[in-house]
């Protein structure tokens, strides 16, 4: 029956306490500059793939972080691993491998397995 | 019929080697490709076999290669190979000619003077003595370095030997037992009998002084036989292994059979072929510039013998192939790692190890499963007809001054051109295959294939080495590729476009992937001996340094590859040019970073050079009158 | 006998320093490369926060210095620097020698030479100007194109050559901020139908009155600020700068044309710096900056014996940091000499 008062939906907030970092932990412990991240957005601004669809690395970098991972899952694949986003990273984040293991992490990740 | 108990071990050991090698072969030999398998037979009973004799002599005795690069560690490697090749030689003939008949088993030759001690006096059998023993020396010598090295790795001026396991410990000791306890085995014979050339005579006859030396040569000849046996039965164990393998590559080389990009006997014999020299770490910038030694090719195919997990390995490498030009033996290194990157998004390549001395076939985790389409979202392009397609690369959009400068060269040669990705393109694909990913790899390819197709192009040209290597290779066009080094070298050639001559001195770095990579080497220094001064350095052309940008790593540290840059720069910068000259938009970004003197690619000094055609010149103005003219209205 | 003290750098530092020196009875050697002194006050048309003429601040430099204590040595280099007991023996371009009880380092910055990011297309594309090139045209009175006209969309780059790992510099300069809001605001002053679009990575507005002045020019001049990393620009055929960035907060890649494209260089150990430190034995911190023997009581300190540092050879400062970092200097150099 209908409810009253409000209720928070839950797409709301991100939800720190519970939401699996994981995906993060493996790449922070196999790419130490993915922490070096100031989420400058100078990766998606050159970015190749960005050029034609919506794809930031930056967003996906923010989001594995915060363990939001439905949406890296399903776009860390269009990257295409070209490199010019390593060239400005002015944080010297080693980027490609960052999408490398984000793949990888999925993979082996049972919730994550396509 | 002459026999003693203690040449057993070395029966044992030879047999058992000989075997172990031939059903090896075989083994290989059946799980060649039909047309591999076709190859070797020709190349077996063709001519190929004589070359792969010549080779054998050359690289497998002599060590060609290895005296080239290092003149101690060559010596070292040839005076045991060829040194002990001698020894059988002239032993054998020694045994033919002056055993109690001919056609011997090998150890009546091996041991001879024990079955016939009294051997040596008359002139010439004393003379061929001389030279027994003069081979003997030849080998202690060689011996001596070795195990100093083992000690003293500085000596020989390799800087890191390889670590050792254990089976390889007591086979390298027993291997290092052999000639020191033949020496003295024969010593002490020709002590008993006062016989002996010069190196055994006179030890014999000193030991005689003080020893008992007609007791003491028994043991010394088990030990002889012994060591020899044990060596022979270790062998397949051990690093050692590569001895018989290498000759069996270099016969499937010299048949032309090539390691591809799937796993397989061609890269197995070749895995298993690795002398383990350190040539190869040596040439490596990871490891003198870096200071990284862990991935290098020689610690690569180790890993993969001993079947680790070299993932992670394999991807740090900077793919720049200056390990493949100095590996003595030939091994295709950068191919091999390829394999390696490529098996872990794969589900049926396997790996091949040995446990023991049998072989099995693992794959290695983890399989990655069957996607769909990662690139779907690329529109179509309707591209305009043309003549020549300039195809930056996503590089060069961050070095404006290069594809600034080519259009410029572009706009004198008065073709018919359009600048393909001048927007923004899609990437060539070949980091995805360098990453191991072909599948994905191949899409892209796919996309601009299809792209380049609908120009009706009969040229390509390309800003970027790595865009110009895959395209050569891995596309399916109907086009002439060319670097724009090469279309600059064209246009002089044609005399299409006139360029002046800049006094500025300049130092050509060769970009990997595209000297190494693509065998282009004199095209670009053509280019600049035309235009400006041209000056070597002490790395050119095969033997040129990597810039350390490369995106053959997928693992290296941002700090490390400051470091490579760094000395690099140093390095070709030293006579203090004008330009440090590239031809890569990747090397001129990494470089710039880390050198005060300018760095500039090919085309931005020749576009600097460039003498515009009076025609054109009249063009530009006349179009910027108009656009002015429409400013005002 | 009066002691000597020689100070290297004729800029702000340096002439705070010999000002501070001489008012205390020392004989002052000033020795300046170039032929004019107050180094990069003389490229700096208004200074930030109050916008008041930098020829204010330099009259005041010049008058504070303009007595006989002050030995001025300007368009010369020095040769040569050797530390001994008998105090710090320097030799100079003509060949002559003076020796001094101390050395004062007051050599400076130098600014980020911007075609080291050929991504930005300085010195590449007309239309791309850096923040120095911009005070010569408020100086002059008119800014302007490359065609001679007014431009109407401007972008302002931060950090050019600071917090920036792919040219070594990782550090940040703490005035560009503040530099590029003052220049939006006098761009906005000059050309008053003009759109000005600040591009940042963080907006550090830390000294007095740097805040204000960041809401000052929203308020009162309407300047734009994006946050995103600019990665790249490119040039249309009409000369027009296109830029590439990401508006971060909006999540979204933008893309911009402009008439004008304005780099905010950061500050760099000078070249002149190097060559000192090469001469006199002086270490170089991870910044490449000289290294002071403490952060937070030694920041006017070298390693070396009897030599010390003013200014922005250190550190980047902005003016009062450099003034108030320069008297100290002086005071310890005083209390030196007074205990040796
Ligand atoms: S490597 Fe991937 S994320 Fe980076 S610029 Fe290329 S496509 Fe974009
Ligand atoms: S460019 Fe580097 S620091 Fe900036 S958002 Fe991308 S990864 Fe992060
Ligand atoms: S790979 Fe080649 S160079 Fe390296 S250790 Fe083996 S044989 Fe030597
Ligand atoms: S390819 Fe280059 S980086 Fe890789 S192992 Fe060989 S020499 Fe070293
Ligand atoms: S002051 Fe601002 S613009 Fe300058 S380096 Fe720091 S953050 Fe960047």
């Amino acid at each position: 029956m209908d409810k009253f008062g409000y209720t928070i939906s839950k797409g709301r907030q991100i939800d720190y306490d519970s939401n699996d970092r994981r995906i993060a932990e493996y790449i922070y412990e196999r790419e130490p500059s993915f922490r070096l991240c100031i989420e400058c957005g100078g990766c998606s601004a050159t970015c190749t793939t960005g050029n034609f669809t919506r794809f930031s690395l930056r967003e996906l970098n923010i989001l594995i972080k915060r363990g939001e991972n439905e949406k890296v899952r399903q776009n860390i694949r269009k990257c295409m691993l070209c490199g010019k986003c390593i060239l400005v990273c002015p944080r010297g984040v080693n980027t490609r491998n960052v999408v490398v293991l984000a793949r990888q992490a999925f993979q082996k990740s049972d919730d994550y397995a396509v | 019929m002459q026999f003693d108990p203690f040449v057993i071990p070395f029966n044992i050991g030879l047999y058992f080697i000989i075997t172990y090698v031939v059903v090896r072969c075989i083994i290989w030999f059946r799980d060649l490709s039909r047309p591999d398998k076709l190859r070797l037979q020709r190349g077996f009973f063709g001519k190929p076999f004589g070359e792969s004799l010549k080779e054998i002599f050359l690289e497998s005795l002599i060590h060609r290669k290895i005296l080239k690069s290092n003149l101690r560690l060559g010596y070292m490697h040839m005076s045991l190979a060829f040194g002990w090749f001698l020894l059988i030689f002239f032993g054998t003939v020694e045994a033919d000619v002056f055993g109690d008949h001919h056609l011997n088993a090998p150890y009546k030759a091996i041991f001879f003077r024990f079955f016939n001690p009294d051997h040596g006096r008359t002139g010439f059998e004393s003379a061929y003595g001389f030279l027994m023993d003069l081979i003997l020396a030849f080998i202690l010598s060689g011996l001596l370095l070795a195990v100093t090295k083992r000690f003293y790795s500085r000596v020989v001026g390799m800087k890191k030997t390889t670590k050792l396991k254990i089976t390889d410990r007591i086979a390298l000791t027993s291997l290092w037992m052999i000639f020191p306890s033949r020496l003295l085995a024969e010593s002490f014979t020709s002590g008993a009998y006062g016989n002996g050339s010069f190196m055994t005579g006179s030890l014999g006859a000193w030991f005689s002084t003080f020893l008992p030396v007609r007791e003491l040569a028994y043991p010394f000849w088990w030990l002889y036989s012994l060591s020899l046996g044990t060596f022979f039965v270790l062998l397949p164990l051990t690093r050692y292994m590569h001895i018989p393998t290498e000759l069996f590559l270099i016969f499937m080389r010299n048949s032309g059979i090539r390691t591809g990009d799937k796993p397989g006997t061609y890269s197995e014999v070749q895995t298993y072929s690795c002398s383990s020299c350190g040539i190869c770490i040596d040439a490596c910038q990871m490891s003198f510039a870096a200071g990284i030694n862990t991935m290098q090719s020689a610690y690569l195919l180790k890993a993969i013998r001993k079947n680790d997990d070299v993932s992670h390995m394999a991807q740090n490498c900077l793919m720049c192939g200056r390990c493949d030009q100095k590996c003595p033996v030939g091994i295709e290194l950068s191919p091999i790692r390829m394999i390696q990157r490529r098996m872990e998004d794969s589900e049926n390549d396997f790996r091949t190890v040995y446990k023991g001395y049998f072989r099995s076939q693992q794959r290695p985790e983890p399989v990655k499963p069957v996607m769909p389409p990662s690139f779907g979202f690329i529109p179509e392009a309707e591209p305009k007809k043309v003549d020549v397609v300039y195809f930056a690369g996503c590089m060069s959009h961050l070095t404006p001054g290069i594809k600034n400068s080519m259009v410029k060269i572009l706009n004198a040669s008065g073709l018919s051109y359009s600048f393909i990705d001048e927007a923004g393109g899609i990437c060539c694909g070949r980091p995805m295959m360098l990453a191991g990913l072909d599948r994905e790899a191949r899409e892209l390819i796919n996309l601009n294939s299809q792209l380049i197709w609908k120009t009706g192009a009969r040229t390509l040209v390309t800003s970027c080495p790595i865009c110009y290597k895959v395209f050569k290779e891995s596309y399916y066009l109907d086009v002439e590729v060319l670097h724009h080094s090469q279309f600059i070298g064209n246009l002089i050639r044609e005399n299409t476009v006139k360029f002046n001559f800049l006094r500025k001195r300049v130092v050509f770095h060769t970009p990997c992937e595209l000297g190494r990579g693509s065998g282009v080497y004199d095209e670009p220094k053509e280019v600049l001996s035309h235009i400006a001064k041209l000056e070597k350095s002490k790395f050119e052309d095969q033997n040129s340094l990597c810039c350390g940008g490369s995106l053959g790593n997928l693992k290296i540290d941002s700090r490390d590859r400051i470091r490579i840059a760094t000395q690099t720069a140093a390095e070709l910068t030293k006579g203090d040019p004008d330009i440090l000259a590239t031809a890569c938009p990747l090397c001129k970004k990494t470089l710039s970073a880390v050198t005060g003197t300018r760095v500039a690619d090919i085309a931005e000094i020749a576009a600097e050079a460039l003498v515009i055609p009076r025609q054109q010149r009249n063009i530009a103005k006349q179009i910027r009158i108009i656009k002015e003219l429409a400013d005002i209205s | 006998m009066n002691k000597h003290v020689i100070v290297i750098g004729a800029g702000v530092a340096g002439l705070e320093a010999a000002g501070q020196l001489s008012r205390a009875g020392i004989d002052v050697s000033l020795i300046e490369r170039e032929k004019m002194t107050g180094g990069h006050l003389n490229d700096w048309f208004k200074l930030f926060p109050d916008r008041r003429d930098s020829r204010e601040v330099k009259d005041y430099l010049e008058k504070f210095t303009n007595n006989d204590g002050i030995k001025l040595l300007a368009g010369i280099e020095i040769e040569k620097i050797i530390n001994g007991r008998g105090g710090v023996k320097v030799t100079t371009s003509e060949g002559k020698e003076l020796i001094a009880d101390a050395l004062i380092v007051a050599t400076g910055f130098d600014l980020f030479r911007s075609s080291r990011k050929e991504e930005y297309g300085y010195e590449i594309y007309d239309n791309v100007y850096t923040s120095a090139d911009l005070e010569k045209m408020f100086r002059k009175g008119k800014i302007s194109l490359h065609n001679g006209k007014s431009p109407e969309t401007i972008g302002i780059v931060h950090c050019v050559g600071s917090r920036d790992e792919k040219v070594g510099n990782l550090y940040c300069s703490k005035l560009c901020c503040v530099t590029a809001v003052k220049q939006a605001i006098e761009i906005r002053e000059h050309l008053p139908e003009s759109k000005v679009f600040c591009f940042y990575m963080d907006m550090r507005m830390g000294g007095a009155m740097y805040e204000e002045l960041y809401r000052e020019a929203q308020e009162k001049w309407g300047v734009n600020f994006i946050r995103g990393k600019v990665s790249e620009a490119g040039e249309d055929i009409n000369n027009k700068v296109i830029i590439k960035v990401e508006d971060t907060l909006a999540g979204r890649p933008l893309k911009m044309e402009l008439d004008m494209l304005v780099l905010m260089a950061g500050m760099e150990m000078s070249e002149g710096g190097r060559k000192i430190a090469g001469l006199a034995g002086l270490n170089a911190g991870e910044n490449r900056f000289f290294a002071v023997t403490d952060q937070h009581y030694g920041s006017n300190r070298s390693s070396v014996k009897g030599i010390f540092f003013a200014g922005t050879c250190t550190a980047p400062m902005n003016i009062t940091e450099t003034i108030s970092h320069s008297r100290a200097a002086a005071t310890e150099v005083i209390s030196y000499l007074n205990n040796k």
